[in-house]
């Protein structure tokens, strides 16, 4: 039997009974869409988290005071109050530790801030000029925190446009403007990029300050140490192996000589980003697997549909036989009609999948990514699904004596 | 030529042994236009099934054109139905929503016939089966029963076989149409094709040249046909 002849005899069982290939095709349809826009949700969604969690910097340690008890889990009480990371510390990293690209130290408290009668409260943090590029931080107006400013310990501060708006109002300008921290008046000197990002940590809620002016004025008693030291490995590969190191130079230096008891812990974002793909991961998978669910009843109605169809179509098979079809013949016809159904299907449910997944983003204001191997996926499984739900009814149809069949009433 | 030398078919069903053939020999040879007449129990389904290669007998020889046919595998078979038999049936058995040429074309389809080559063999097989030409492209349900007939004989016709099997072929038509579809056959005859015409009417039976009577699976009475009937040449051409 030539290839067109079987796009032809295809075309001509289908187009039989429209109504009941067009509700056969639904069901695929639906199942294949849905397949494709919750794995579209759930890839946007890890993107988004990722991004989030990468926008903090890249190849990101952050090294806290307090006790580990690995990535992930509780730290114990008085993490980021403790008193055991110091500016030494963080000397010392930057010297021996040659896979560093920058070393940020940093003491953060939240503070209330006033500016011309109007008051907020919000993160103050004492940074060092390589705060900016371990945080990707981006300045609009003016100048970031200098080395000149630390080794001054001025009283300068650089403001997040989230900070700004709330204290100045909404795109005002505040460079030169004077803010009052602590009873100390600080002088605005640069504004950074708006950055994005929500949580705890907003970069774009943010006061930067030289950090020895904030262990001077606004730090008391805890004057020396650090709330923590954030560095930027160069290389991505390395960060198993940075981490490693400042480890070992931490404990020596804390004369610490059991890992387990270190007064320390390293957050490693590789780590982060990986148990956050772990969650994300799950919630696509769980996702995927109740639009797997409603795939699989599409493909059982198309087994159905062809069961019905080989039983209405017992004499036609009978004749196709006595006048020369073999079980092959046959076998291709009936599994060509269920594997269109399914292609169709498939084709039609991929458009769908594409406008649920704009319109979740668009309504719903989530993030999503359709995926070109999403795409491959729903083909081949609703290729595949013909194959399997159409290879029953067609080797049952192929079976059929001639003699039966055309016997058959 | 067909040569059945001897052949038995049993059907069990459970402990049932049924024997549908006991022995039954005889010879078509090229050109001739036979007809097996019984009643309906004699075996003639059975023979037909056995000559029409859609089955095997249980016993016996069964030789087309020199050919032992009755030990073939069911594929092997296929082959033999589509190069060397065509069929037509009682109930005609067209595909609906096909057009006259298309119904004719299918069995080309399955030998694989290019597209160009088949719908002149098509058109050829459907004018020597007596169909006007401007019906070639009507719906096969938007024709009458003898005309419905004939788009079979031609589809039977098409593959140039050795041997034209009709099973009751005037079975659901009237007195006048099955008169033209038998004289289509002697037409066909005429013309030098084997016909093995498969009926329980006399009547019918005695428009072949030669008629086997079978009962309870033996053959009863082998006869040359004494007063033949001739279909009316005027109905036969009276092709609209």
């Amino acid at each position: 039997m030539l290839t067109q002849d079987l796009f032809y005899e295809t075309y001509w069982a289908l187009s039989a009974n429209k109504v009941r290939s067009f509700l056969t095709i639904l069901g695929i349809v639906i199942g294949i869409g849905s397949v494709i826009a919750m794995i579209a949700v759930g890839q946007g969604a890890q993107n988004s988290i990722q991004s989030s969690i990468q926008s903090a910097g890249a190849n990101l340690l952050t090294i806290t005071p307090g006790a580990a008890k690995g990535v992930g889990v509780t730290i114990s009480a008085g993490r980021g109050s403790s008193q055991t990371l110091t500016q030494d510390d963080a000397t010392a990293i930057s010297q021996q530790v040659p896979l560093l690209k920058a070393v940020s130290p940093e003491f953060t408290r939240r503070s209330q801030v006033t500016a011309k009668g109007t008051n907020t409260n919000t993160g103050v943090l004492g940074v060092t000029s390589a705060y900016m590029s371990v945080h990707n931080i981006q300045i609009d107006q003016g100048n970031f925190i200098t080395d000149q400013q630390n080794t001054n310990a001025s009283r300068v501060a650089v403001l997040g446009p989230t900070a700004r708006d709330d204290l100045f109002g909404a795109g005002a300008n505040a460079m030169g403007s004077t803010i009052v921290i602590n009873s100390q008046e600080f002088k605005v000197v640069g504004i950074t990029l708006t950055k994005g990002g929500t949580g705890f940590n907003n970069p774009d809620d943010s006061i930067y300050i030289p950090l020895t002016t904030m262990q001077h004025f606004l730090a008391g008693d805890t004057t020396g140490y650090l709330s923590d030291i954030a560095v930027s490995v160069t290389d991505q590969s390395s960060m198993d192996e940075a981490q490693n190191e400042i480890t070992n130079i931490l404990l020596a230096r804390h004369k610490i000589s059991d890992p387990t008891q270190a007064d320390f812990s390293i957050i490693n974002q590789a780590d982060i980003v990986a148990s956050a793909s772990t969650v994300t991961n799950t919630f696509t998978i769980l996702l995927a697997s109740v639009a797997g669910i409603s795939l699989l009843v599409g493909g059982i109605g198309i087994m159905n549909m062809m069961l019905t169809t080989v039983t209405e179509r017992t004499r036609e098979i009978g004749l196709r036989k006595a006048i020369g079809a073999h079980k092959t013949d046959i076998t291709k016809q009936f599994l060509a009609e269920a594997i269109m159904l399914t292609i169709l299907g498939g084709i039609i449910g991929v458009l769908l999948g594409w406008l649920l997944a704009l319109g979740v983003s668009r309504f719903a204001g989530i993030a999503t990514q359709i995926s070109v191997s999403s795409i491959a996926l729903a083909f081949g499984v609703s290729a595949g699904i013909g194959i399997i739900f159409g290879y029953y009814p067609a080797r049952r149809a192929a079976g059929l004596s001639p003699i039966e069949a055309l016997r058959y009433e | 030529m067909i040569e059945i030398k001897n052949i038995t078919k049993t059907y069990k069903s459970g402990d049932n042994e049924t024997q549908a053939l006991k022995g039954v020999s005889f010879t078509v040879k090229d050109g001739e236009f036979v007809a097996i007449m019984g009643p309906s129990g004699s075996g003639k389904s059975t023979l037909m099934h056995i000559i029409g290669a859609l089955d095997i007998p249980s016993s016996g020889q069964y030789l087309l054109d020199g050919k032992d046919v009755s030990t073939l595998s069911e594929d092997e078979l296929g082959e033999i139905r589509k190069k060397h038999i065509g069929f037509v049936f009682q109930a005609f058995n067209l595909l609906p929503r096909t057009t006259v040429l298309r119904n004719v074309e299918l069995p080309l389809m399955y030998a694989e016939v290019p597209k160009e080559q088949r719908e002149q063999r098509a058109k050829e097989a459907l004018l020597a089966a007596g169909m006007s030409e401007d019906r070639f492209l009507h719906y096969s349900n938007q024709i009458s029963g003898g005309q419905m007939q004939r788009v079979a004989i031609a589809r039977a016709l098409v593959n140039n076989p050795s041997l034209i099997l009709a099973d009751e072929p005037t079975g659901n038509l009237d007195t006048k149409t099955g008169e033209i579809v038998l004289g289509t056959f002697q037409k066909l005859n005429d013309a030098g094709r084997t016909v093995v015409l498969i009926t329980h009417e006399r009547d019918v039976a005695e428009h072949a040249q030669k008629i086997i009577m079978l009962r309870d699976g033996v053959i009863v009475k082998e006869e040359t046909t004494h007063k033949r009937r001739i279909a009316n040449p005027e109905l036969v051409n009276d092709i609209k």
